[in-house]
C-alpha cells in the first residue's frame, strides 16, 4: 500500500480534517488524512457534552455529531482518508555503518511507514501535517503512590468507556483536578451513575467558569470541591478502595474512601513523531516549535491543533487546521521555507508557554490573530507585556489570568518586530 | 519464576506433576515486579549456592531465551563509582568478579566511560565494564517455563493457596483453597510464603522479611539517552539504585530497598519514588526531562541468610526452594536444574520422557520482530495490522492469541504481561475501552468483571449519539 500524495495528514481529529478540507478547497490534488483508530473524529467522538463546533461551524452540538460533521465534510471535499493505520515513522532504512536518519531528516521526499489491515506501507508526501492531539498525563507521571488497583482512570479513558462502550464505572469516585474537562469528567461520571466525593485541586480555587462551578454546586451539592488539596496516596487491592488526601496549608492527611479515581487534564502533547523525526521541540509545550503559519524546524512539516496547545477546544484546534492549510499550499508551489529560524517567543514566570512559541519576521499572523498562553498561578486582571531586549513591543490587558485555562495575546505588534533583534519574550507587566 | 523452572525441568520425565500457584497467574507474584536484569553474578558472595547457580543460570537462560520467545539483549552493564571511597572500592570488586568466574570485568577509563555514555550526570570518579550483563523479559520467562510445563504435562491450578499439610506414609496430603491434593513428592517454591510452608513440613531454618522495591519506568523516548546498565556500587546492606533499558525499550530506574514485615504491601511511596528521582537526576540527569510511564513496586523474599535457602529432605521427600532474591530471574534454570538432580539423588525416579514438546512464546521485546511491523504476518492475519494499544502497538491478533494461548490471562494484569498492552505512556487513555471490550468478548467475560467494577453500579442511560463502540 505504497502511495505518493501532496500531503500527509497525521491524525484526522478536528485540525487534521479541518486541514485536509480547506487544502481540497485551495486546489490541493491529493491530500491522505491517516488516523490510528478505527473511526475518525478524534477526542470529540467520545466527548459526552455540547458545545463543540462554535467557532469553526457556526453550531452548538455534542462531540460525537461535531466529529462527524467533520468526517462527513472531509469525506465530500475528495480527502482520502485511512482508518486503523498507524503512521509508526521512519521510512528511510539506513546506509550500513551511518547513524539512521529520521523521517524527517532523511534525504530527498518525506517519506513515513504506516501499518494497518492491509499490511505496512510507505506514504511518500511533498508535505506532512501532524495533528496527533494531546492526552491527559496518567496516574503515574504524575507520581501519584499507593498501589495500583482496578479503578483509576483519566477522562479520555472514562469518557470512552461511559460514551463509546457504555459501561458503568463504579459508586464513589474522586476526581483529581478542577478545571473544564475536570466538570466534563464529573458529567460524564454522572451520566453513568457515580456519585463524586471530592474534586481536588492543589490550586487555591477552581479553574473553571463561575457559572460552570455554580451549576454543579447547585445540580450535585453533594460534592466537595477541595482547593489547595493533594492526592497523596491511592489505596485498595483489587479495585481502589481510598485516597489519601493532604491539606497542602497544614500538611494534614486523611482518608477518602472511593472506588473509582479519575485523573483530569495536566496535557501532554502526543509528539512521539515529532520527536522521532527530530523536529526542534518547544520546552513549554512540550509540542513543536512551530512559527506563526504552524511551521516546524524542518521544511515541508506542518503541526497544527492541541500537539501544539494542549488542550484548547476541539473548534480552536479545527481553526489551526484552516490556518496552516494556506501554509502548506504555499510550500507546494515552491515557496522557500523561511532561511532563519524564527525568533523564539520566551515566556517570563509564572507564564508557562505561548503557542505558537516562535514569530518569523513578516510572516502574518497566528491562528485566529492571537497566541494561545497558559499561566502557572493565579493573577487578578494583569497585563501582558511583549518585548525584544529593552523595547516594549506592546502591552495588552489580559483580564484574570487562571491556571489551566487559555490567555489570549493579540498579535498586532508583530511589525514593530525586529528580524535582527533576537529573542522575544511576554511576561506580565 | 522458580516454582515454572521447576516443573519444566520436571516435565521432561515421566513423573505425574501438578504445579500449584496461589495467585492467579503465573509469575504473577514476586517475580512479576523486579529489576529485570540478567545478571552474571559478578558481585555475589563467591562460593555460595547463589554465586554458582546465578552463573550456571545466565548460562541456561541464555541459551534458552531465544528458542523459548525471551527477549534478552546482551547490553552490557557499566558499574560507575561517584566518590573517592566507592572509586576505592572498584579493584575488589574486581576481584570478587573474578572468583564467581567472570574474569572479563575490567576497568573504563572516564574518558572512555563519557564517550560510551555520553549522557551521564557529571562527576564520576571511576567504572569497571561487566559485558556479560544485560536485560531480559521478567514476564515472558516465567509464563515460557510453565507454558512449557504444561506442553510437557504438567497440570497448573491456579488460584490455588496451600492451607496446610498432612503427612502420612504414602506421602503428602495438601489441603488447599481449591481442595486437597496428594503427592509423594513435594517442591516448596512459594517465594515470600516459602517460610510458611516449610515450618508446615516441620522445619525451621529461615524467615522471609519482605524487602520492597520501588522502580520507576521512563518513557520510551528516553531510551536513546543510555547504551548500557548503569550499576551503582553495592555497599552491605544494597545493591543499589540502577539505570537501565528494558527489552520494552524504557528505561526502568530503582530499586529502593526497604525491609518490611507485610508480605503483600507492593504500594510505592511518596519518599520512596523522590529518593530514586534524586538519584535519577545525578546518574543520567536528562531521564528527569522525560515523562514517567509507570511506578511499580516488587517484594525480594529476603531471609536472615545470605545465600539461597534450597534443601532436599529425601526421607520426607520434600524439597525447599526459598530465600530465591532478585536474582532468582537468571537463575532459575540453574535452580531448577540443582533441585531436580538433587531429588533424583535423593530417590525421586528420574526416567526421560521421548519427545517433549517445545514452545515459543511470542515476542513481545522491542529489539526482535514484532506483528505490527511485519508484511508477513499482517497478510497471514490481518488483525496483526490492527493495532489496538497504540503506546505499545499491541495488534488485536496479538491480544487474541493470548486470549487463546495454552495459559491464558484471567485478567488485564495478566494480558498486559503477555502483550505489553496497556502499560505504555498513556496507561490506557485512548485504548482502555477498546481493550477492556475485546478481552470481555474473547474471553466470554463481562465487561464490568474485566474492569472490576463493583457490584451493584447502576449504570447510565445510553445517550450519545454517531458515536459506535
Amino acid at each position: 500500500m505504497n502511495v505518493d500524495v501532496d500531503v500527509l495528514v497525521v491524525g484526522a481529529g478536528p485540525a487534521g480534517l479541518a486541514a485536509a478540507v480547506e487544502l481540497r478547497r485551495l486546489g490541493v490534488g491529493r491530500v491522505l488524512a491517516v488516523d490510528r483508530e478505527a473511526e475518525a473524529g478524534g477526542v470529540p467522538r467520545h466527548t459526552g457534552h455540547t458545545g463543540f463546533g462554535v467557532r469553526d461551524l457556526h453550531r452548538f452540538v455534542g462531540g460525537p455529531r461535531y466529529a462527524a460533521a467533520w468526517v462527513a465534510r472531509a469525506a465530500a471535499a475528495g480527502v482520502e482518508l485511512r482508518t486503523a493505520t498507524t503512521v509508526t515513522g521512519r521510512a528511510a532504512s539506513p546506509a550500513a555503518g551511518a547513524p539512521a536518519p529520521t523521517w524527517a531528516s532523511a534525504p530527498g521526499p518525506l517519506a513515513m511507514a504506516l501499518t494497518g489491515p492491509d499490511g505496512l506501507g510507505t506514504v511518500t508526501a511533498r508535505a506532512v501535517l501532524l495533528a496527533t492531539g494531546c492526552r491527559e498525563r496518567p496516574r503515574s507521571a504524575r507520581l501519584v503512590p499507593g498501589t495500583r488497583p482496578l479503578g483509576v482512570l483519566t477522562t479520555g479513558a472514562l469518557q470512552q468507556l461511559v460514551h463509546l462502550h457504555r459501561q458503568p464505572v463504579g459508586h464513589r469516585a474522586v476526581v483529581v483536578g478542577a478545571e473544564h474537562v475536570s466538570f466534563s469528567a464529573l458529567l460524564t461520571l454522572a451520566h453513568a451513575g457515580a456519585s463524586v466525593a471530592a474534586m481536588v485541586t492543589e490550586a487555591p480555587s477552581h479553574q473553571t467558569y463561575a457559572a460552570f462551578r455554580a451549576a454543579v454546586a447547585v445540580r450535585w451539592p453533594r460534592t466537595r470541591l477541595l482547593t489547595s488539596t493533594r492526592v497523596g496516596a491511592i489505596f485498595g487491592r483489587q479495585r481502589v478502595e481510598a485516597v489519601e488526601l493532604t491539606d497542602l496549608a497544614t500538611g494534614a492527611t486523611r482518608r477518602l474512601a472511593c472506588d473509582t479515581v479519575v485523573f483530569t487534564g495536566d496535557w501532554v502533547p502526543d509528539h512521539e513523531l515529532a520527536r522521532l523525526g527530530g523536529l526542534t521541540m518547544d520546552p513549554g509545550t512540550r509540542g513543536p516549535l512551530v512559527d506563526q503559519r504552524l511551521r516546524t524546524s524542518t521544511p515541508g512539516v506542518f503541526a497544527a491543533g492541541n500537539l501544539l496547545h494542549g488542550a484548547e477546544t476541539a473548534d480552536v484546534a479545527a481553526l489551526d487546521g484552516r490556518h496552516v492549510a494556506a501554509a502548506i499550499r504555499d510550500h507546494l508551489a515552491g515557496i522557500p521555507w523561511p532561511a532563519r529560524p524564527p525568533l523564539p517567543l520566551v515566556c517570563r514566570p509564572p507564564l508557562r508557554w505561548a503557542a505558537p512559541g516562535a514569530v518569523a519576521p513578516g510572516a502574518g499572523a497566528p491562528p485566529m490573530g492571537r497566541f494561545v498562553l497558559r499561566i502557572g498561578e493565579l493573577r487578578g486582571h494583569a497585563r501582558l507585556e511583549v518585548r525584544q531586549g529593552d523595547r516594549v513591543l506592546a502591552t495588552s490587558r489580559a483580564g484574570r489570568l487562571v491556571p489551566n485555562r487559555s490567555i489570549s495575546l493579540p498579535a498586532g505588534w508583530r511589525p514593530r518586530v525586529d528580524p535582527d533583534g533576537g529573542p522575544l519574550g511576554v511576561g506580565i507587566a | 519464576m522458580v516454582g515454572a523452572a521447576i516443573a519444566r525441568e520436571l516435565a521432561r520425565y515421566r513423573l505425574d506433576c501438578v504445579l500449584l500457584e496461589a495467585g492467579p497467574d503465573v509469575g504473577a507474584g514476586t517475580s512479576k515486579a523486579n529489576t529485570a536484569i540478567w545478571h552474571t553474578g559478578f558481585d555475589a558472595k563467591p562460593g555460595t549456592l547463589e554465586a554458582r547457580l546465578v552463573r550456571r543460570g545466565h548460562e541456561l537462560l541464555g541459551e534458552h531465551a531465544p528458542d523459548l520467545g525471551i527477549p534478552l539483549e546482551p547490553v552490557g552493564a557499566l558499574l560507575v563509582a561517584w566518590n573517592a571511597e566507592e572509586l576505592a572500592a572498584l579493584p575488589g570488586i574486581r576481584e570478587r568478579a573474578e572468583a564467581n568466574g567472570c574474569p572479563d570485568v575490567r576497568p573504563v577509563a572516564l574518558q572512555e566511560l563519557y564517550r560510551r555514555e555520553p549522557h551521564l550526570g557529571p562527576g564520576a570518579t571511576g567504572a569497571l565494564e561487566v559485558p556479560g550483563e544485560g536485560i531480559v523479559c521478567p514476564w515472558t520467562t516465567p509464563l515460557a517455563f510453565a507454558t512449557e510445563a504444561v506442553a510437557g504435562g504438567v497440570e497448573l491450578r491456579l488460584a490455588t493457596r496451600v492451607e496446610g499439610v498432612h503427612q502420612s506414609p504414602d506421602g503428602h496430603e495438601l489441603a488447599t483453597t481449591a481442595g486437597p491434593v496428594r503427592a509423594r513428592w513435594l517442591v516448596n517454591a512459594a517465594g515470600l510464603h516459602a517460610d510458611e510452608l516449610d515450618r508446615m513440613l516441620g522445619h525451621d531454618g529461615f524467615t522471609v522479611t519482605p524487602r520492597r522495591g520501588q522502580l520507576v519506568v521512563f518513557d520510551k523516548l528516553a531510551r536513546p539517552l543510555l547504551r548500557h546498565i548503569l550499576l551503582p556500587v553495592p555497599t552491605a546492606a544494597t545493591k543499589g539504585v540502577l539505570v537501565a533499558p528494558t527489552v520494552f525499550g524504557n528505561v526502568l530506574l530503582g530499586p529502593t530497598a526497604e525491609d518490611l514485615g507485610d508480605k503483600a504491601d507492593t504500594a510505592s511511596t511518596a519518599e520512596g519514588l523522590a529518593g530514586l528521582l534524586a538519584k535519577g537526576a545525578r546518574i543520567l540527569p536528562g531521564l528527569l526531562a522525560e515523562e514517567v510511564t509507570a511506578v511499580y513496586a516488587g517484594l525480594r523474599a529476603a531471609t536472615e541468610h545470605a545465600d539461597y535457602q534450597i534443601r532436599v529432605h529425601g526421607g520426607q521427600r520434600y524439597a525447599c526452594v526459598g530465600g530465591v532474591r532478585s536474582t532468582g530471574l537468571t537463575s532459575s534454570l540453574a535452580i531448577a536444574e540443582h533441585v531436580v538432580g538433587e531429588l533424583g539423588r535423593a530417590g525421586l525416579p528420574l526416567h526421560l520422557k521421548p519427545g517433549v514438546e517445545r514452545v515459543r512464546m511470542p515476542n513481545i521485546g522491542e529489539a526482535f520482530p514484532r506483528p505490527y511491523r511485519s508484511a508477513a504476518a499482517i497478510a497471514a492475519d490481518p488483525d496483526h495490522g490492527r493495532i489496538v494499544c497504540h503506546c505499545e502497538r499491541v495488534t488485536r491478533g496479538e491480544l487474541l492469541a493470548a486470549v487463546r494461548s495454552a495459559i491464558p490471562p484471567r485478567d488485564l494484569d495478566g494480558l498486559r504481561r503477555r502483550t505489553r498492552v496497556l502499560m505504555g505512556r498513556c496507561q490506557g487513555f485512548y485504548c482502555t475501552g477498546a481493550v477492556a471490550s475485546l478481552f470481555a468478548e474473547a474471553s466470554g467475560r463481562s465487561m464490568a468483571e474485566v474492569l472490576g467494577v463493583p457490584p451493584g453500579v447502576r449504570g447510565g442511560r445510553p445517550r450519545s449519539r454517531g458515536a459506535t463502540p
